[in-house]
């Protein structure tokens, strides 16, 4: 019963939430639309993966890089052929149709590879633990997975504060019309949003994979989990995420050494819905847009 | 210039014989259990379920613009409620059915404030955090059966006829009962802060419409509807289960057949559940090929045909058979000591 | 040719008409100013030059071209720039930021964040200020900036006095003038008579979708104008 290390697990399980709610956070703040079939989409980038690696014998690596461009495509598509018609005065639309999707995918994925079980083998590095003291130790994988979550959110950070087109994500979001006044295609914008949303969550789904086992039913815990992560960090703020996702690994994972791995998740749950309750606008609220 | 009389009118000759087509209908779906087959009735028990959860579905999601992706954290209660007020409290198994949706209101009591501070999207996940939570606890209290279930002991005992027959009416009965509490909302005050909320939360809002209430009651009622639904499909079923009880696809299948058949209208889940209803008999053995033709089925409806196919009659012929919409009928003005005569028909119409 | 030209342009608000057959041309280097009382179908005009709404019929000409099958965004590019009602900075973003994006559809001219700063030297403490903290006559001024980084052939700018104090409206038609004398060309829509007429070449009053009055401020009556306004 080592408290400390329990409690160092749940921060970089933590890392992995964030990365789950890093792209759902971006869509909700460029467009105001929450995506019902995020966590959908990682698990479909790691079975695109799995695919890549059991059928076309390509290398774990590459198959991964290759994903998450495949996912950056597909994102840009969606959006742009699909998801941008839904989005108008009506809050409901994108709600049912993502929902639609979402079960279109989980289908799908049973149809295509079965309902079973998969994991990716990532060979040695999953194994691997480094040894700090006596009693603590890090697996290996996990925190590279969390550093991959911090360069990532940083990235992301560094992008929208300081690029030319990160402003115009924000300009967007502030004011649609008035950053078409400027020059910039909404719709466009919205595309490459969905579609660096789909490539950091094709990441996660990818890491995940090789983490632990997944299937297609996967993804809507994992939309769950990153919904949690996103509300406590606060919207509109990236770095609260962060802090969201690993204040839920922590709860997680702290429950489960408290009252038995049956439970942890519910702690993890129950610590999301007091946050909601005493501080619903999260930890980091930045903005207060509706 | 002078002002016109008038009156605000509901019904019209339509209306009433819909009223009278309805009283048949219901009138010969219950005598089915006189002559029809034990499995024909089991099947049409289905059948009333999915529509009630429908209409409880609309309710939410259709007039009071609250898309829930968690209901299935009532059916499942509603479920469970029946085994705790008729196993465990050893109440008449149809007796707790009816009371069974008051253990899904308690908890909907519990969690509403806090789902009310999520908006759009966000509430939709929030709804399925809840029903998580509740699967999750109900599946780790090893006295409701743990992950396993239970099975409804004093429904069993119940001679094999009394009970299908029970069922099948008290499914019936919770099918109209449904459409009658929705209808009666509808034309109530109630109904029409729905309305407005729906339309302009914060024009309603500075009307004086208090939207926090107004939510809370539907969503209150939704739940309170699709706990007996559970409770029922429970009664058809024998036993609950928590993997099931609570399993998403009851969303599912409710937005289906309110996307298919229209938002925000009575008819519109009758027409989709009647349609959902013939595809489950024809296709339901492919099972996942069969929920994913559903994912397609909902998305293109909801891109193309966002109103449903009852939205697309309402459009294209204006029928209404549930007189829930205000009409304003004007009056001639009457003369000095004579009747007044009126111009019935819509002039105005608010809904 | 003019600059832009109106060719019996009709705009629909959902069901309700906002323009009925509107035509009017604005020449090059040319201040226009559209007065008129509120829902007169000034804003819409605008919105629908600038490429916000679409006409219903009728053909918008930039330089003689027809431009109303153009996407708003498409039109910053050529030289169309809007000044919108309410002002519209983007609150999140720093005054130097707002500029910035002023400058995203990359158009070559004399604007750039320094000349911008010289027109308006009130916004030169405030650069690095997110934009939501300014007060109403720093946003217009921002908002003005901004549409000037995008180097417009045309500005249209939309009530740029609504809701300022009269000391904060005096100072932005200070700026008003020093652009004029730039040579760059001006639509400009107002509620505020007093101030514009000091500075248009042309003046249109609008009355419920139509124009009521056109003509040179200094050829027409102050009696003539009000009528016109308020539809006597």
């Amino acid at each position: 019963m080592d408290w400390a290390n329990v409690a160092i697990q749940g921060v970089l399980l933590g890392g992995l939430y964030a990365l789950f709610a890093t792209g759902l956070a971006l869509v909700f703040g460029v467009m105001r639309m929450v995506n019902l079939a995020h966590g959908d989409l990682g698990i479909l980038a790691a079975f695109v993966t799995l695919f890549l690696v059991q059928s076309l014998h390509m290398g774990l690596w590459w198959s991964g890089i290759l994903t998450v461009v495949i996912m950056f495509v597909v994102g840009y598509l969606l959006q742009r052929g699909l998801l941008n018609f839904t989005l108008s005065s009506d809050d409901t639309r994108p709600i049912v149709v993502t929902f639609g999707l979402s079960i279109i995918i989980q289908n799908g994925l049973i149809l295509w590879f079965s309902a079973d079980s998969q994991g990716l083998d990532a060979g040695k590095i999953e194994n691997i633990s480094i040894r700090i003291t006596d009693k603590l130790s890090i697996g290996w994988f996990p925190l590279l997975v969390f550093i991959t979550s911090i360069v990532v959110v940083a990235l992301l950070q560094t992008f929208l504060n300081r690029t030319k087109l990160g402003r115009a994500f924000r300009a967007t979001s502030d004011d649609r019309e008035a950053a078409e006044l400027m020059g910039i295609n909404n719709r466009h914008i919205y595309g490459l949003a969905m579609a660096i949303a789909l490539a950091i969550v094709a990441l996660a789904g990818i890491l995940l994979a090789i983490r632990t086992t997944f299937d297609p039913t996967q993804g809507s815990f994992r939309l769950i989990y990153a919904f949690e992560a996103v509300i406590m960090g606060g919207m509109g703020s990236i770095w609260g995420t962060l802090i969201g996702g690993i204040v839920l690994g922590v709860s997680q994972t702290l429950g489960s050494q408290a009252f038995g791995s049956g439970w942890g998740l519910l702690v993890g749950h129950l610590v999301f819905l007091t946050v909601l309750a005493v501080r619903p606008s999260g930890f980091f609220a930045k903005t207060v847009t509706a | 210039m002078s002002t016109q009389d008038f009156r605000v009118a509901r019904s019209t000759r339509v209306h009433r014989y819909v009223l009278i087509v309805s009283v048949i209908v219901v009138a010969v779906l219950a005598s089915f259990p006189f002559w029809a087959e034990v499995a024909f009735l089991r099947t049409m028990v289905t059948f009333f379920t999915l529509l009630a959860l429908a209409q409880m579905w609309n309710l939410l999601g259709g007039y009071a613009g609250l898309i829930s992706v968690g209901q299935q954290a009532y059916i499942g209660l509603g479920a469970y409620g029946l085994w705790l007020l008729a196993d465990v409290l050893h109440i008449h198994p149809f007796v707790a059915v009816i009371l069974a949706g008051s253990l899904a209101v308690l908890v909907a009591l519990v969690f509403a404030p806090l789902l009310f501070r999520l908006r759009g999207g966000y509430f939709a996940i929030g709804t399925w955090v809840v029903a998580e939570v509740v699967r999750l606890i109900v599946s780790n209290i090893q006295a409701a059966g743990g992950g396993s279930g239970k099975t409804i002991i004093s429904a069993a005992r119940l001679p094999i006829d009394t009970r299908i027959n029970g069922t099948y009416l008290l499914a019936l009965g919770v099918a109209v009962g449904s459409i009658l509490l929705v209808y009666f909302l509808l034309r109530s005050r109630l109904g029409l802060a729905l309305t407005a909320i729906r339309d302009n939360e914060l024009a309603a809002q500075s009307s004086g419409v208090n939207v926090w209430r107004s939510k809370l009651y539907v969503y209150l009622i939704s739940a309170f509807g699709c706990g007996i639904v559970g409770a029922v499909v429970a009664m058809n079923l024998l036993r609950i289960q928590p993997a099931a009880a609570f399993s998403i696809n009851w969303t599912a299948y409710a937005l289906f057949i309110v996307v298919i058949g229209g938002f925000g209208t009575i008819e519109g889940p009758i027409i989709g559940t009647i349609i959902y209803f013939t595809l489950l008999q024809n296709l339901s053995q492919y099972g996942t090929t069969y929920l994913l033709l559903l994912g397609v089925i909902a998305v293109v409806m909801a891109t193309k045909a966002p109103r449903g196919i009852w939205g697309f009659v309402v459009k294209r012929w204006d029928i209404h058979l549930f007189p829930v919409r205000r009409r304003l009928v004007l009056e001639e003005p009457s003369e000095p000591g004579g009747p007044a005569a009126s111009t019935s028909g819509p002039v105005a119409e608010a809904s | 040719m003019s600059v832009l030209e109106l060719q019996e342009i009709d705009v629909f608000y959902g069901d309700f008409q906002a323009l009925f057959k509107v035509s009017f041309a604005v020449e090059e280097g040319q201040t226009f100013a559209c007065i008129g009382a509120n829902g007169g179908g000034k804003s819409t005009l605008l919105r629908t030059i600038a490429g916000l709404q679409r006409p219903a019929s009728g053909k918008v000409l930039f330089h003689g071209e027809p431009v109303d099958q153009i996407p708003a965004h498409n039109r910053v590019g050529m030289g169309i720039a809007l000044v919108p009602e309410g002002r519209r900075v983007f609150p999140s973003l720093s005054v130097f930021e707002n500029l910035q994006i002023g400058a995203y559809g990359k158009r070559k001219g004399d604007w750039n964040i320094e000349s911008v700063m010289e027109l308006f030297p009130l916004l030169k403490p405030l650069v690095k200020r997110q934009a939501s903290s300014l007060s109403g006559g720093e946003q217009q001024a921002l908002a003005i900036g901004r549409a000037l980084m995008a180097n417009p052939q045309l500005l249209l700018l939309d009530e740029v006095s609504l809701g300022l104090a009269p000391v904060v409206i005096k100072r932005i038609y200070e700026a008003m003038v020093h652009l004029v004398g730039t040579g760059t060309t001006i639509l400009v829509v107002e509620q505020d008579v007093q101030h514009v007429l000091t500075v248009a070449d042309r003046v249109a009053c609008f009355l419920e979708g139509r124009i009521s009055l056109e003509g040179k401020p200094s050829e027409l009556s102050s009696e003539a104008i009000t009528a016109a306004y308020f539809g006597m």
